[in-house]
């Protein structure tokens, strides 16, 4: 079983802070980490392949220090790496980076299952896995938290919606993004950084995909972000003080006066 | 589209590097440079006093923008029930058409769901695009995807918004793939330019941590994924009339190529967290997962939910459905009651745009108060089993 694991370096978001003078992000020594949510993905492509044999390739689009994901990626199982780079690709949004992921894929070939996490902590849109498959005309099942059975032409999977679960079947080849509840990651084996410091990394760019520089990047973005600002602060809030009693009269009045309850 | 740092103007004063959210400037050689994170977002161009730095946008719309009229919302049914959000974006949908001057109009698929499409016409909707078929009886991206995209490339709508639902977030990203267009996830305010006319959607970001405005100026038609429970629902009005325009529907032309074996739901009286007016959350301040029962005791007096913070889903004390946060669920409701959660940026990440927050703690210095409306510095055990019985005396 071929499979094929799209991961997103992030910025490892516990340690954004925001500079209160000048209302923007602290960006400066935040570490990158892999998107959690891939990292569920790619724990589940291991898994896969544990059973069914085969091979896991992780795939990423980004500048070059998006390696470290990919060798990370490696020291967890994966056994294969890809990256997309190219000036050409930056300030791509949802469109643009579902188009070019999905060029990367069809260049990698052969192919019976792709896992992405359901969304990336940063943009938070979950529209990129959905995006890829539509690119690829292959079905899409989201928010996976059980892969139930597989075999080499269909899947059956248990979709988390809002009020409960749909098992699932898809034919295969086909792209699920998976949440939390699927697995619990291991860490890295020291085989596994071994591996992960030798690993050949394949770097594609635009040329290697073969796609005009207009249908990538800024030129092939639909949407265009102009403003971006801190959410107002929510006021400072009210400390509640005094006995228990006091404490629970004073908060029942106040949520009647706010027609919250 | 491209940035240029005018060199003769840059006065290399940095203003700019800490103003860009990527940090994506460095100055080299006193001259400004931008490095390849920058995603032409302008923030630098805002700053810039000399008026150094310039955004270059050669893109052109393609095709006549002006012949694609009318706002569209996608009505979410589940077994014939239109969903809540859908009212809420009949609401929004209404305001954003009329500053247009276009209909506002519902697309509604499934099957047998006629008194449903009447139901959105009493709520606002002037015309339902319908289609009322036994193969949309349950939902499936292919189908759905499929249905929608026929329907937008038939009658040109220039908004169609969708709600921000396990749903709407599945299938909406491959309408607009595949209808070359762009769309904004989860947004929580929508405008109309007055000027430009063009819908401003703004929607939170890093967990919540900034906030971005964003476009869709040279693609039709403009789309959006609303998150639940932030827009007001329409208000129903039996005497109103509109038009149902209904979509035959050749179920051996779509493509299929899921199944629903079955669905399962898991949604007791105090699981529902997307739906949920009031929620109540614990976190590892209850020590035990035996615990959780002065959480559902609370929720149920109050008719609300249980969330749950990472960490005690993780040691096992709820199931996953529950989680409130980064890796859980994005929630709105009008009450949020965190019980023993310390209020890591994850969990805030989940739960600081609701209404009203309250914040039970014993530690005076968790970041929760930080986004509480009403902050009780205590012991939870005192507080919350008190809280139930004056809730219960109080409502009945």
């Amino acid at each position: 079983m071929k499979i094929i694991v799209c991961i997103k370096q992030v910025p490892a978001t516990t340690q954004v802070k925001i500079n209160p003078e000048t209302n923007t992000l602290v960006r400066e020594g935040v570490e990158s980490i892999i998107n959690p949510y891939d990292a569920y993905a790619i724990e589940e492509g291991v898994r896969l392949r544990e059973r069914c044999g085969g091979t896991v390739t992780v795939l990423t689009m980004g500048p070059p220090q998006a390696e470290t994901a990919l060798r990370e990626a490696i020291s967890l199982g994966a056994d294969e790496a890809v990256l997309l780079s190219d000036r050409a690709f930056a300030g791509s949004d949802t469109w643009a980076t579902s188009y070019t992921l999905a060029q990367g894929i069809k260049k990698i070939g052969d192919f019976d299952l792709i896992v992405c996490g359901k969304q990336a902590i940063d943009g938070d849109t979950a529209q990129v896995g959905p995006g890829i498959a539509e690119f690829l005309d292959i079905p899409f099942v989201a928010y996976i938290r059980k892969i139930e059975e597989i075999d080499d032409s269909l899947l059956r999977v248990e979709r988390l919606m809002d009020e409960g679960y749909e098992v699932i079947e898809s034919k295969l080849p086909a792209l699920i993004t998976v949440v939390k509840e699927i697995n619990e990651p291991r860490l890295p084996s020291l085989r596994g950084k071994l591996n992960a410091k030798k690993a050949e990394i394949t770097s594609w760019n635009l040329k290697d995909l073969g796609v005009t520089e207009d249908s990538v990047g800024l030129p092939a973005s639909p949407t265009k972000v102009v403003k971006i600002f801190t959410p107002p602060p929510r006021g400072s809030g009210e400390t509640l003080t005094g006995s228990t009693p006091e404490i629970v009269d004073k908060l029942v009045a106040q949520l009647k006066q706010d027609r919250v309850v | 589209m491209s940035i240029k740092v005018l060199a003769e103007k840059c006065i290399a004063c940095e203003v700019c590097i800490p103003a860009c959210p990527y940090g994506a400037i460095s100055i080299e050689g006193e001259v400004a440079v931008i490095g390849d994170e920058c995603t032409l977002c302008g923030s630098c161009v805002e700053v810039c006093a000399t008026e150094a730095i310039m955004i270059i946008d050669e893109r052109e719309a393609k095709g006549d923008l002006s012949s694609y009229r009318g706002v569209w919302i996608f009505a979410e049914q589940r077994r014939g029930q239109v969903s809540s959000v859908a009212y809420e974006l009949l609401g929004e949908g209404r305001k954003l058409a009329d500053k247009l001057g276009q209909p506002l109009a519902a697309v509604l698929l499934g099957n047998n769901v006629q008194e449903a499409a009447q139901q959105l016409i009493y709520y606002g909707a002037d015309e339902v695009y319908l289609a009322d078929d036994p193969v949309l009886e349950d939902f499936h991206d292919d189908s759905y995807a499929q249905v929608l995209t026929e329907l937008i490339n038939e009658y040109k709508p220039n908004i169609v918004l969708t709600g921000a639902t396990a749903i709407g977030r599945s299938f909406i990203p491959k309408v607009a793939v595949k209808l070359h267009t762009g769309l904004t996830a989860d947004c929580t305010q929508l405008e109309i330019n007055p000027e430009s006319k063009l819908l401003e959607q703004t929607r939170p970001a890093f967990g919540g941590n900034i906030m971005a405005t964003i476009l869709c100026p040279y693609n039709r038609p403009q789309m959006a994924t609303v998150r639940h429970k932030v827009m007001k629902q329409a208000v129903c009005d039996k005497s109103r009339k509109g038009k149902i325009i209904t979509k035959e529907i050749d179920a051996g032309k779509l493509t299929l190529r899921t199944r629903l074996i079955e669905l399962v739901e898991e949604i007791t009286d105090t699981v529902n967290l997307t739906e949920a007016d009031i929620i109540v959350s614990g976190g590892r301040g209850l020590g035990k997962p035996e615990n959780f029962k002065l959480i559902e005791d609370l929720a149920k007096v109050l008719g609300g939910a249980v969330g749950a913070s990472r960490p005690t889903v993780d040691a096992g004390w709820i199931p996953y459905s529950h989680q409130v946060g980064q890796t859980g669920k994005t929630v709105c409701p009008k009450l949020y009651i965190a019980c023993g959660i310390s209020g890591a940026i994850q969990h805030l990440a989940g739960m600081q745009s609701s209404d009203v927050i309250v914040a039970i703690n014993t530690d005076p210095e968790a970041p929760i108060f930080n986004v509480a409306t009403y902050g009780i510095v205590g012991d939870l055990f005192d507080i919350v089993p008190a809280l139930t019985q004056r809730f219960k005396e109080v409502l009945g």
